[in-house]
């Protein structure tokens, strides 16, 4: 039931059959591309319309946590990579290390991402009816996540922005359009990262009974292909979340 | 099997360099650069982002070593996105309205 690397009737080479199964992930990852690709388009339109709110909305999130984030996800691109390299060099213990090792750093973005989620929703930046870019500096002491300094330098830059903006009414409406495309974009992004840890979970299994050989590791290629994909999205989502201006 | 094989050596210089891209686009992001030139910080924010993920395409996910077939798919699916970006956005940019 397994297919094991050998030649299928209707290619003529190993090479040929091997090619066809990047290709196919390949097209696949083309609607993915797409897929992301909507919310970013989206992202530039209300960006460019409103840029003093997307400024002051990115500020409001913490930077260390997406940096720290930026480096464990390429780390566990770099892992995944190592495990397709055992996998060719015939190591097969190494491919189950390697493989739990993406899986590791993996889970490590997804609890930083929880992290971050509850830190939105202590402060009440989560889009819905209790959404309120107002609600720290209104009430000191209820968003202990934030340090006073912090606090201090968010007020003076959201009473400049409410007299831009005309209002408190047009700062929250818009300053939503932020947050909405912030979990928007987040949580697509931690849900692909979430089937590719299912996919990793399956992985490490098969190769703990020796599956992924120099002969065959397709499997481990194609998940890898998938993985790094979901951190070039990453790469993307980053600077344009947490980098927006941050001087 | 005839793949070539990724030595880690490189593997490790890509993760090296792209670590280094990452400090820098940080770092930028504290520089006030739309004072030299319009956008600049977005413009580098992007160019920084977009040569990561070249990196990651070319090597870690084996693009550099592909048939030319492959690479050619590995484009497509990027120029259907730059079809989407483009015409969309020059349909907002030509749109006259006062509001933006």
């Amino acid at each position: 039931m397994h297919r094991t690397g050998e030649l299928s009737g209707q290619f003529q080479t190993l090479e040929q059959q091997k090619e066809s199964a990047t290709l196919g992930m390949w097209i696949f990852l083309s609607t993915e591309i797409l897929f992301f690709g909507g919310l970013f388009l989206t992202y530039t339109i209300n960006r460019h319309t409103y840029p003093d709110v997307f400024s002051f909305s990115s500020r409001t999130i913490k930077l260390s946590w997406g940096a720290i984030n930026t480096v464990v996800l390429i780390g566990s691109s770099l892992t995944m990579a190592m495990s397709v390299w055992s996998a060719q060099v015939g190591k097969k213990k190494l491919v189950t290390f390697f493989l739990i090792a993406t899986l590791v750093l993996g889970s490590v973005f997804l609890g930083i991402k929880g992290i971050e989620y509850h830190d939105k929703f202590v402060e009440h930046h989560v889009p819905g009816l209790s959404f309120d870019m107002y609600y720290c500096t209104n009430n000191p002491g209820a968003c202990s996540n934030v340090s006073p300094e912090d606090l201090a330098k968010e007020k003076v830059e959201l009473d400049e922005l409410t007299k831009k903006m005309g209002g408190e009414t047009a700062v929250n409406a818009n300053s939503q359009l932020f947050f909405s495309l912030y979990f928007g974009m987040t949580g697509l992004h931690a849900l692909h990262m979430i089937i590719g840890a299912g996919l990793l979970l399956w992985l490490i299994q098969q190769s703990t009974k020796g599956r992924f050989t120099a002969q065959y590791n397709t499997p481990v290629e194609n998940v890898g292909l998938y993985w790094h994909f979901v951190d070039i999205v990453w790469i993307y989502l980053f600077p344009l979340l947490y980098l927006i201006d941050r001087h | 099997m005839s793949e070539h094989i990724v030595s880690p050596k490189i593997y490790l210089l890509i993760f090296a360099v792209l670590m280094i891209l990452t400090v820098t686009t940080v770092y930028a992001a504290t520089v006030d650069l739309n004072a030299y030139f319009h956008s600049l910080n977005i413009i580098v924010a992007l160019v920084i982002a977009t040569c990561k993920a070249i990196l990651v395409i070319l090597f870690f996910m084996h693009a550099y070593y592909s048939s030319k077939r492959t690479k050619l798919i590995v484009f497509a699916g990027f120029f259907w996105l730059a079809i989407m970006l483009s015409l969309t956005l020059s349909d907002y940019a030509s749109r006259h309205l006062d509001a933006h």
